[in-house]
């Protein structure tokens, strides 16, 4: 891989390391449509393990001032 | 034009979230997120090695400007290298709060509104023939960038209904989701400003470039995109259609009566069916509007050919795109297009938990759709899954975050890169290379935005490199 890192030392995205790859393409259309539904359940579950449990004050807490 | 140069500058939002401690202010997080880029170039404000421009923008946003591509291709991998070059800003950060025991976690977002309503930009950047009457090629190109949001629209939950016209404030209905981000905060077709008014075209003539043959187009409506591929046709459709406008193809009138009006209606109008009122006083619907300029610019491209290698692509998704609106059958895209991609995911999220588009959480994945972590980013998520499409390899995005593309990029990529290794204090802009060094000082005017070789810099850059600066 590249040298991805401008600024400062170290390799970059430590937290990508220990990320899985992605799951290979399903063949036929059952199979598929149970590796969608389990897929879907994955996900889920990947999503409400990495999101902060308020939601509304994580919303709420970003702010900006306006841009261009 | 065959061959134009094409640029993004995007906006990123910046938060940083700690629910069991203080937060930092908008201000202090971008301050300490420039800390790196300070050290290295010292200055908040810096061109790369790849030839684009970093910078901390108006109102404490990270800013990117990607180099100088003059291939589809090439404006995608730069596009989606600055994510990553402010993304490890973002990650450095984070390292440092921790080892320091600040409790929290810094998101950055490439995205366009905040919770306030406050709205921020992707700027889009077209070279353009000075040759071609500058109002003609308005009056065409404003409709269709009013409609191409149903296509290349970031997708936004609203969890109480549309705002009401100029209102920041949201809406007081029923739950909703708009193809746009931005649409809501536009105000009219053209102007020379970006901030006060905030219209669609910016008219400032800063060609950047031989003002004698080129103008630089400067689109400021559009949404930031996630995904590669909406990047590619946002870029591919407006490219192909300003090349039919510059080879002077007659297209019919369709001036829009009130085009922000319009925006907001096309935006909220999930169907694309709504009639918008033109300035003749007939209606059409924004898929009719999208429909006869996909087919003026196939009937074009059947009679000249295409231009580039990935204008059959282009051609496909365009196509596709409008049919998954007409039919009402976003599966159809659910891959490529930004608003369908987050719109699934939502809809599953919510099917799975009871929840319709009124609960906050369903707010939080909206917003965290576009945060540009690799584990916390669910587009990221989604992408890492092999659940949507890319449209350069990876090694290529890699790649363009440290090199220039094949452009005057390139010129300005080396010269930073020996001037930066040199350790020779330099000055730069879109055209200048200036050095301020101790035995000389110099600035280079490169004022030919496809010359990847001009032998002035050339000999700049090899005296850096002997050390003779």
């Amino acid at each position: 891989m590249a040298q991805e890192r401008i600024f400062g030392t170290g390799s970059r995205r430590e937290e990508e390391t220990d990320t899985p790859e992605p799951t290979t393409p399903p063949t036929s259309g059952a199979a598929q449509a149970q590796r969608d539904t389990q897929g879907t359940d994955d996900l889920l579950a990947e999503i409400d393990g990495v999101l902060e449990t308020n939601a509304e004050a994580f919303v709420k807490g970003f702010v900006q001032k306006g841009g261009q | 034009m065959e061959r134009r140069i094409y640029g993004i500058e995007t906006e990123f939002g910046l938060t940083h979230s700690a629910p069991q401690g203080r937060p930092l202010s908008a201000d202090d997080a971008a301050r300490r997120l420039f800390a790196p880029v300070l050290a290295w170039g010292r200055a908040s404000n810096v061109f790369l090695p790849n030839g684009g421009r970093l910078y901390l923008d108006v109102g404490s946003h990270p800013e990117y400007a990607t180099a100088e591509a003059d291939s589809l291709h090439d404006v995608v991998a730069q596009d989606a290298a600055g994510e990553r070059i402010v993304d490890d800003l973002r990650a450095q950060l984070q390292q440092s709060l921790d080892a320091e025991g600040v409790a929290g976690t810094v998101h950055l977002f490439k995205n366009n509104v905040d919770s306030a309503g406050n709205s921020f930009g992707s700027h889009e950047n077209y070279m353009i023939s000075r040759r071609t009457e500058y109002t003609r090629l308005l009056q065409h190109l404003l409709p269709f960038l009013v409609t191409r949001q149903i296509l290349v629209g970031a997708g936004r939950v609203h969890p109480t209904g549309q705002p009401a016209f100029g209102a920041l404030t949201p809406g007081d209905g029923s739950p909703s989701y708009s193809f746009s981000q931005r649409a809501d905060h536009i105000w009219e077709g053209s102007s020379s400003a970006t901030t006060r008014s905030r219209p669609m075209i910016n008219t400032r003539d800063e060609p950047h470039a031989d003002a004698q043959h080129y103008r630089r187009l400067h689109v400021i409506t559009g949404d930031s995109s996630m995904s590669q591929t909406t990047t590619a046709l946002k870029i591919g459709t407006t490219d192909v259609l300003l090349r039919l406008i510059e080879a002077g193809q007659i297209l019919p009138d369709r001036t829009l009566a009130d085009p922000a009006a319009a925006l907001r209606t096309v935006s909220h109008d999930l169907t694309g069916t709504a009639p918008l009122e033109l300035a003749s006083g007939e209606r059409r619907s924004a898929l009719e509007l999208q429909q006869e300029y996909l087919e003026a610019v196939t009937r074009f491209v059947d009679r000249h050919g295409t231009h580039h290698d990935r204008l059959d692509w282009v051609l496909e998704l365009w196509e596709r795109g409008l049919r998954a609106v007409a039919e009402q059958n976003p599966s159809l895209v659910d891959r490529e297009l930004d608003w369908a991609v987050k719109k699934k995911l939502l809809d599953s999220y919510a099917a799975a938990h009871g929840m319709d588009y009124s609960h906050p959480r369903i707010a939080q994945l909206d917003l965290a759709y576009h945060d540009t972590s690799a584990s916390h980013g669910l587009f990221h998520m989604l992408e890492r899954r092999g659940a949507v499409e890319s449209f350069v390899a990876p090694e290529d995005v890699s790649r363009a975050v440290s090199q220039a593309p094949p452009t005057r990029a390139s010129l300005r990529g080396r010269f930073v890169a020996a001037a930066h290794d040199a350790g020779v204090n330099h000055t730069v802009d879109w055209v200048h290379l200036k050095l301020n060094g101790e035995r000389q000082q110099r600035t280079l005017r490169c004022t030919d935005p496809f010359a990847t070789t001009q032998e002035d810099v050339e000999e700049a850059i090899r005296e850096l490199a002997r050390g003779d600066v």
